[in-house]
């Protein structure tokens, strides 16, 4: 918890920072064990069958799957959706970490056998005053996904807190 | 029995979600996410004991309010937008409700729209999570 956090020049400096690609597979697995954590009960999400008499390709992966990583070891972040040479590292000594919003823009179906490359970008830096965690860093980053054909499938925007 | 875009109108509220996650969901939550942050399984993690108890996911709470909007479609439309800002922290086998409710329908590039609001609740009745969707038909 800080009490005088500040943005300084160089964290503002990495404002419009730009990843690596980075390779997220949609499996039928994946979009399984994501509609079980959930607690899903439709079919849709589980059985291809049921996928393809609603109309899909394949098991769709349900609203708001994006953000589940891939991971791998010495690669991948702990918590977050990213490799750490796919978020900016910034400097800010601060120790707790929030989630603060998502918003996830979809501009196609997005079903299981689809590879996805995500480039994650930092869109922006802001502080919050709170009474209850002292000044706040908010990250906010936009991550684009785009198919196997080339085709921007969606994007998601969200924000990091941190204090 | 879907929904569709000639049937709905605005002022209609969708039928609610609720949902009481125990560690047990959250854990399988944290699987199938790949979220392993251990504020939501870890009672002996700092930020844990510093708030006194695990807490939700807030993305568990943006997936529910997708599976509310889910629910509601029976995949007779699409999501276009989805969004959720993350007020308040909700616990561990508490029960948390989602709702939404149609707030405008309109027709743009050939496409039939709907924009809902939805939210969570708490057992209190606090709304922990607003949000915006956008679902075309």
């Amino acid at each position: 918890m800080a009490e005088n956090f500040e943005i300084t020049e160089e964290m503002q400096s990495q404002v419009g920072w730009t990843s690596q690609p980075w390779e997220y597979e949609i499996t039928r697995t994946s979009v399984r064990a994501f509609a079980r954590g959930v607690g899903y009960t439709d079919l849709v999400y589980y059985d291809v069958d049921e996928a393809k008499k609603a109309g899909y390709r394949d098991l769709p992966a349900p609203p708001t799957y994006l953000g589940t990583p891939i991971f791998i070891p010495g690669k991948s972040d702990e918590f977050l959706p990213f490799p750490p040479d796919a978020a900016p590292t910034i400097e800010h000594g601060l120790a707790g970490l929030l989630d603060g919003g998502t918003e996830t823009e979809y501009f196609d179906t997005i079903c299981a056998g689809d590879t996805l490359t995500c480039v994650n970008s930092l869109a922006g830096l802001f502080t919050k005053e709170t009474k209850a965690l002292g000044t706040m860093l908010i990250i906010a980053l936009e991550a684009t996904y785009t198919n196997q054909d080339g085709k921007v499938v969606a994007k998601q925007r969200s924000q990091v807190i941190h204090y | 029995m879907s929904v569709t875009w000639e049937s709905i109108k605005e002022g209609d509220t969708l039928p609610e979600l609720k949902k009481k996650p125990g560690v047990s969901q959250l854990v399988k939550y944290a699987a199938g996410s790949g979220d392993f942050n251990p504020l939501h399984h870890d009672y002996n993690f700092f930020q844990s004991q510093a708030i006194g108890s695990i807490i939700v996911h807030g993305r568990f709470k943006y997936a529910t309010l997708g599976e509310c909007v889910s629910n509601w479609l029976g995949h007779n439309g699409r999501i276009k937008k989805i969004s959720c800002q993350y007020r308040g922290m909700d616990f561990p086998d508490k029960e948390i409700t989602c709702k939404g409710t149609v707030e405008r329908k309109w027709e743009e590039g050939g496409e039939k729209l709907a924009e809902l609001s939805v939210w969570t609740e708490t057992e209190e009745g606090k709304n922990n999570t607003p949000g915006v969707v956008v679902v075309a038909f």
